[in-house]
C-alpha cells in the first residue's frame, strides 16, 4: 500500500497557472473582464443600472481597470434589500446552485451560480489547495458545514478538482471526526481554526498520538484568527496551517489563500479584482496601507458583484512573493470593520483581546467577552479557561495570574477589563465559528 | 519520600466540587485526604490520592486541568504543642511553609500533616534530622488503602 501521506508524483496543479501570470497579461485579462462583467450587470440588474445612471456612467466608461474607481459600491445590505434573487444576472433556469447566509440580523442573503460559475468556483478552490501543499491523492477530511453555507460544497468541489480524495464529514461530531481522521489516514483537514483546537484538544484527552498521524496540512478558514494562534496549532499537532480567505457574496472560499510562504494571502485576481479603500470615505487606499477590501468579480455570471465592501480590514502586500506567484497578497484579515465593538468611547476588536491573552503566557485563546452595563458605565469582562500550564496549586497564583491578564488586557484595549478565570472546557464552543462576544447592553445603548 | 498532590482548579458554583470527586469515586480511586483554598470567585482542590497517576488521566478525560506537584506528608503526636515542634524545626532550616493541611481521623494518636515547600528535598531532610517523622508515600498509601 502507498504511503498516504507522500506526495504525489505530480505536485504542479495546471489550474494554478493563471497564480503565475506576467503582470501585464494578468491586467489584460482583467480588464477585458471587468468589461464584460459591467456590461453584463449593466443590462441584467435593475439596481446597478439605475446607481450607473445616477452617476451618468455606461460600461463604456471602463477603459482602463483604474476606471472602476468610477462605479458604485454594492453593499451587504443591497442582498437584502434585494432578497432573495434581486441582483441575479441569469435567467432563473440557468442557475444550478443557491447558497444562502443565515445573517445573524433580519433577513438572509442569496447566492446564485451557474454551470460555469461551479466551474470557476472549483478551479479558485483547487488553486487554493494547492498554494497550501494540498496534492492530487491526499486524504482531504472536510470539516466545513455542508448545506447553505459555502464552506462545505465550496472546498468539497475544490478538492475533487484538484484529484484529493475527499472525506465530506461536514462540522461537528467530533468523536467521528478523529476516528476518521486516524482510521483513513487523513492528511489535510478543511475546518475553522477554532473547531481544529477542540478537536486537538478533544484528541489529546482521549490519548490520541498526533505526531504518529499522517495529517500534514491544515486549511482553516472562515473566521479570523491570529498569526500566534497559528504558532500555537503548529506547535501543538505538527502540521501546517494556513489561512484561507472566501465569502458567499463573491464565490464562497476560493477567492484568495497563504502559500508556503505564509506572508498574506494570495487573490486569485484573474477572477476577483482587490482594491483597498478608507472605510470612513470610501476613497481607494494605495497599496501598502490599511483599508476596508472591496472585491469586484471579473467572471460570475449568476451574480456578478461590483465594488463589494467586504468590511474586512487589511492591505494589499504589492511586493513579490517567495512563492513565485504574480498575483498579488492581502496581508492577514485580523478584523472586520462589523466585528468591533465600542465599550466607553472606545474601538475594540476581538483580535486585539486576543493577542493581549497570548501575551501572557500559557493561556489558551479559549475566551468569551461580555458586555454589560452597570449604572450607565459599560463592562467588559473577560472570561478565560484556565490550562495545566497556567493553573496554580495556590490561590495567590491564581490571582496574580487574573492580574497579569488584566493587565495586559487594560494595555491593549485602553480601559480596566475585568477577567473570570473558567474552567476548562467550560466556555461555549460552536463547532462552526466561534462566538467571541456576547453583548447584553440591549438596544438603543 | 514526596507524595504527589493534584491540584485543580474549580470555579465558586454549586455542584463544580462534586464533580471531580464523582469522576474519582466512578474510577474506583479513594480520595485519601483533601484541601480546598477558596477565593472569591474560583477554588483550588488539592488531593491526595493512592494512584496519582491513573487519578490525573482519568480527571483530563473528563475535561479538567490538574496540575502535579510534590507535598511533604509527616506525622506528628496528636498532643499540645505537636504542630509547634514541627514549625520550630522548619524555622531552624529556615524553610517556608507554603501551605499546609492536616488530619487527624484513623491516625491513631498521631496528627498527619502535608506541607507544600519550594524545595521539598531539603525540608525533608531538615525534618528528618529534627526527629519528625516523614512519610513514605508508597507505605502510607498502600497501608491506609
Amino acid at each position: 500500500m502507498p504511503d498516504p501521506a507522500a506526495p504525489s508524483a505530480q505536485p504542479f496543479n495546471p489550474a494554478s497557472a493563471p497564480d503565475y501570470l506576467p503582470r501585464p497579461q494578468l491586467q489584460a485579462l482583467q480588464l477585458e473582464r471587468l468589461q464584460a462583467t459591467v456590461a453584463r450587470a449593466y443590462e441584467r440588474v435593475p439596481l446597478f443600472r439605475e446607481r450607473c445612471e445616477q452617476r451618468g456612467i455606461t460600461p463604456a466608461a471602463i477603459q482602463g481597470l483604474e476606471d472602476i474607481q468610477r462605479l458604485p459600491f454594492t453593499v451587504k445590505d443591497d442582498l437584502r434589500d434585494t432578497y432573495p434573487f434581486g441582483l441575479f444576472a441569469s435567467p432563473r433556469e440557468e442557475i444550478v446552485r443557491l447558497h444562502a447566509s443565515s445573517g445573524t440580523t433580519g433577513k438572509p442573503i442569496v447566492v446564485a451560480y451557474t454551470h460555469d460559475d461551479l466551474a470557476v468556483w472549483s478551479e479558485v478552490v483547487s488553486r487554493t489547495l494547492s498554494a497550501c501543499g494540498v496534492h492530487p491523492g491526499d486524504m482531504v477530511q472536510n470539516a466545513f458545514g455542508y448545506g447553505l453555507f459555502t464552506g462545505g460544497l465550496g472546498a468539497h468541489y475544490g478538492a475533487e478538482r484538484l484529484g484529493a480524495t475527499v472525506v465530506p464529514i461536514s462540522g461537528g461530531n467530533t468523536e467521528r471526526q478523529m476516528m476518521v481522521m486516524r482510521d483513513f489516514g487523513v492528511t489535510t483537514l478543511c475546518s475553522t481554526p477554532s473547531y481544529f483546537l477542540h478537536l486537538l484538544e478533544r484528541a489529546h484527552a482521549a490519548g490520541i498520538d498526533w505526531p504518529n498521524l499522517p495529517l500534514r496540512v491544515g486549511v482553516f478558514g472562515a473566521e479570523p484568527w491570529t498569526e500566534a494562534m497559528r504558532q500555537r496549532i503548529e506547535q501543538e499537532s505538527g502540521i501546517r496551517a494556513y489561512d484561507i480567505y472566501g465569502l458567499s457574496e463573491i464565490i464562497g472560499p476560493g477567492v484568495g489563500s497563504e502559500c508556503c510562504a505564509q506572508e498574506g494571502l494570495h487573490i486569485f485576481e484573474d477572477h476577483f479584482y482587490p482594491e483597498i479603500i478608507d472605510p470612513a470615505t470610501g476613497e481607494p487606499l494605495p497599496d501598502g496601507e490599511e483599508g476596508e477590501l472591496v472585491l469586484t468579480t471579473l467572471s460570475k455570471q449568476a451574480m456578478p458583484m461590483l465594488r463589494y465592501r467586504t468590511r474586512d480590514i487589511t492591505a494589499i502586500i504589492p511586493e513579490p512573493c517567495a512563492c513565485g506567484r504574480t498575483v498579488r497578497r492581502i496581508q492577514r484579515i485580523g478584523r472586520r470593520s462589523d466585528d468591533m465593538f465600542i465599550i466607553r468611547g472606545i474601538n475594540v476588536f476581538p483580535a486585539q483581546v486576543e493577542t493581549a491573552l497570548l501575551e501572557v503566557e500559557g493561556t489558551l485563546p479559549h475566551y468569551q467577552i461580555t458586555l454589560s452595563r452597570q449604572g450607565s458605565l459599560d463592562q467588559m469582562e473577560v472570561a478565560v479557561e484556565v490550562t495545566e500550564a497556567v493553573l496554580s496549586d495556590t490561590v495567590g497564583g491564581m490571582e496574580a495570574l487574573r492580574k497579569r491578564l488584566s493587565d495586559a488586557l487594560e494595555h491593549v484595549v485602553g480601559v480596566r477589563v475585568g477577567v473570570r478565570l473558567a474552567e476548562p472546557r467550560s466556555l461555549p464552543r460552536s463547532e462552526g465559528k466561534a462566538k467571541r462576544v456576547i453583548d447584553n447592553r440591549g438596544e438603543g445603548a | 519520600m514526596k507524595f504527589k498532590q493534584l491540584s485543580l482548579f474549580l470555579e465558586n458554583q454549586p455542584a463544580h466540587l462534586k464533580q471531580p470527586c464523582t469522576i474519582l469515586a466512578d474510577a474506583g480511586i479513594n480520595i485519601r485526604t483533601l484541601s480546598l483554598a477558596d477565593a472569591d470567585q474560583f477554588g483550588i482542590l488539592r488531593l491526595i490520592v493512592a494512584d496519582w497517576e491513573r487519578a490525573k488521566r482519568v480527571l483530563e478525560e473528563a475535561g479538567c486541568a490538574v496540575r502535579v506537584d510534590d507535598v511533604v506528608g509527616l506525622e506528628v503526636p496528636d498532643e499540645r504543642g505537636g504542630m509547634a515542634q514541627v514549625l520550630s524545626v522548619l524555622e531552624r532550616g529556615g524553610h517556608n511553609v507554603l501551605y499546609t493541611y492536616a488530619f487527624t481521623f484513623g491516625t491513631e494518636g498521631r496528627a498527619v500533616l502535608f506541607m507544600r515547600f519550594d524545595d521539598p528535598d531539603a525540608a525533608i531532610d531538615t525534618l528528618q534530622d529534627g526527629g519528625i517523622t516523614v512519610l513514605d508515600p508508597a507505605q502510607w498509601l498502600s497501608a491506609s488503602g
